[in-house]
C-alpha cells in the first residue's frame, strides 16, 4: 500500500494519457462516424459500398490487431507512427466505425416527415441535415456513445502493447521495478473505475438535460 | 398559377397517376376529393416536389419543371417551388426540438437569410393571426393537435408563399379541434390565397371552395362547382364516393 502511494505520481500519469487517449480518439472518432454515417445514408453507391467496407472491417477484425497493424505493420511501406499517434489512429479509426452505426441508427429513426417539412419550407438537404435531423438525432444518440466512450476508456489499455505508458503500462513498469503485483493491479482497478463511474454520472446529467428541451 | 401536363407517376408495377392535367387560376381554392389510393395526395406532394412524377411537365409560378430534365436543373427549380409554395402536412410535422417561434422563423433565417429580429417580428404577426400568440415560446409537444396544425400553417406562411398545398390537414385531429383549423384556412382563402386542399371537410369545401376535382384511380373523374359534385354528380363513381362519405 505505502508502495503504490509512494509511485502514485506515476500511476496518475497513466491515468492522463489513459485520458488523454480516449478524448482525443473520441473527438476524432465523433468526426469520423458522424461522416460515415452520412455517407452510408446520403452517399451514392461508391461512396456508400466504401463506408460499409470500412465498417465492417473495423467491426469484424480485433482492436489489438489494427493497433499492430498501424504500429509494426505499416513501418514495412515506409509509415511511421510514434507509439502515441499510432494509439490515437487505431482508436480514432476504431470508435469511428461503432459510432457511425449509432449514428446511422439515430439519423433512420427520425421521422420522415421531419425532412419533408424542412424541404417544403425550401431548405436544401444539407441544411435540413444540419438544422433540423442532426439535432434530433444526437439526442437519439447520446446514450448509446456513452457506452461506446466508457467502453473506449477501457480499451486504452491494449495500447499498453505498443509501449504507450498509459495506466496499465505504468502499473506493469512499477510492478517489474518493485516486483510486487497484486496492490498496483488493484490500484489501476480503481482509478479505472473511478473514471468510468465519473463519465457515467456526467452523461447521465446531459441526458437528463437533453430530454428536459422537449 | 398552376398548370400540369400530363403528370404520370408509378410506384413499381401501380400506377398512382395517370396522366393527370389540371390548370389553377390565381386566388383560386381548389378543393381535391377521392378515395384513399386515388392519387390525390401523391398529385398534391407531387407539386411540392415531394415525389417525382414519371413523365409530364408542372408550371408553378412561372417555374417550369418537366420529368425528363437533368436532376440538377429539376432539383434547383424545385427548390425555388418550394420557397413560395408552403405544404402542410396530415401528421404536422413541426420540428420538436424547437419552439413554435422558432420552428416559425426557421425558414426566412436559414433559407431566406432573414435576421433574427426581423424573422421575430414577423412570426409573432403570425402567430397573432393564428391566434397562438401566448404559445411562441412552448415545444410543438405541449400543444394540442389542432394548435400544431396552426402552428405549422403559419410555419409555412413564414416563407410568405403565393401558393399553399394542404395534405388532410384536419384528417389527424380529434373531431372538436377541425374547426379552429378550417378558420385559420377560411381566412387565407377570403385574403386571396392560391390554395389546393386535400380533405373530405365537406362543408368547408361547400364554404370556400371555387372548384371541387374527385380523383379516383388516378385520374380526374369529375370536377365542377362544389354545389355541382356535392348536390348533382354526372360520374357515377363520384356519386358512390359521396354516398359512402355522406353517410
Amino acid at each position: 500500500m505505502d508502495l503504490v502511494l509512494q509511485e502514485f505520481p506515476l500511476l496518475l500519469k497513466g491515468a492522463y494519457y489513459t485520458l488523454l487517449i480516449t478524448a482525443v480518439s473520441m473527438t476524432f472518432g465523433l468526426i469520423i462516424g458522424l461522416l460515415v454515417a452520412l455517407a452510408r445514408i446520403t452517399g451514392n453507391k461508391v461512396l456508400s459500398g466504401l463506408a460499409r467496407f470500412y465498417v465492417s472491417v473495423i467491426r469484424g477484425t480485433p482492436l489489438l490487431v489494427q493497433i499492430f497493424i498501424i504500429y509494426y505493420g505499416l513501418p514495412d511501406v515506409g509509415i511511421t507512427f510514434e507509439p502515441l499517434t499510432a494509439a490515437f489512429i487505431s482508436l480514432s479509426i476504431n470508435i469511428g466505425a461503432y459510432l457511425s452505426e449509432t449514428f446511422r441508427g439515430a439519423i433512420i429513426s427520425i421521422p420522415k416527415g421531419q425532412m419533408e417539412a424542412a424541404l417544403s419550407i425550401g431548405m436544401s438537404y444539407s441544411q435540413a441535415m444540419r438544422r433540423i435531423i442532426l439535432p434530433q438525432a444526437a439526442r437519439v444518440a447520446i446514450p448509446p456513445m456513452g457506452n461506446t466512450f466508457i467502453g473506449i476508456l477501457k480499451e486504452t489499455s491494449l495500447v499498453s502493447v505498443i509501449t504507450v505508458t498509459e495506466l496499465l503500462r505504468a502499473s506493469q513498469l512499477l510492478i517489474s521495478k518493485h516486483l510486487v503485483v497484486m496492490p498496483f493491479y488493484i490500484a489501476i482497478a480503481i482509478m479505472y473505475w473511478v473514471m468510468s463511474t465519473g463519465f457515467s454520472i456526467l452523461l447521465g446529467k446531459a441526458e437528463v438535460k437533453l430530454s428536459k428541451a422537449y | 398559377m398552376i398548370k400540369v401536363v400530363n403528370l404520370t407517376k408509378n410506384f413499381a408495377e401501380l400506377k398512382v397517376l395517370k396522366e393527370v392535367s389540371l390548370q389553377i387560376k390565381p386566388k383560386e381554392v381548389v378543393v381535391i376529393i377521392g378515395p384513399s389510393g386515388s392519387g390525390k395526395t401523391t398529385f398534391l406532394r407531387c407539386l411540392n416536389g415531394l415525389e417525382q412524377p414519371d413523365v409530364g411537365s408542372m408550371e408553378i409560378d412561372g417555374i417550369q419543371v418537366d420529368a425528363g430534365m437533368l436532376d440538377k436543373e429539376k432539383n434547383k427549380r424545385i427548390r425555388e417551388i418550394r420557397q413560395h409554395t408552403g405544404m402542410v402536412f396530415q401528421n404536422f410535422n413541426l420540428f420538436p426540438h424547437m419552439t413554435v417561434l422558432q420552428n416559425i422563423i426557421e425558414g426566412p433565417v436559414t433559407v431566406k437569410k432573414m435576421s433574427v429580429k426581423a424573422a421575430t417580428k414577423l412570426g409573432e404577426e403570425l402567430l397573432l393571426k393564428v391566434g397562438l400568440a401566448n404559445k411562441r415560446d412552448e415545444y410543438p409537444s405541449r400543444l394540442s393537435g389542432g394548435q400544431q396544425q396552426r402552428v405549422a400553417i403559419a410555419r409555412s406562411l413564414a416563407m410568405e408563399p403565393k401558393i399553399m398545398l394542404f395534405d388532410e390537414p384536419t384528417s389527424a385531429l380529434d373531431p372538436e379541434l377541425v374547426g379552429e383549423v378550417l378558420n385559420v384556412m377560411k381566412e387565407l382563402a377570403k385574403e386571396g390565397m392560391t390554395m389546393v386542399v386535400v380533405s373530405h371537410e365537406m362543408g368547408f369545401a361547400k364554404e370556400v371552395a371555387d372548384r371541387v376535382i374527385f380523383m379516383s384511380d388516378g385520374q380526374i373523374v369529375e370536377q365542377g362547382l362544389p354545389e355541382e359534385i356535392f348536390v348533382n354528380p354526372k360520374a357515377e363513381r363520384t356519386r358512390k364516393f359521396l354516398n359512402q362519405i355522406l353517410k
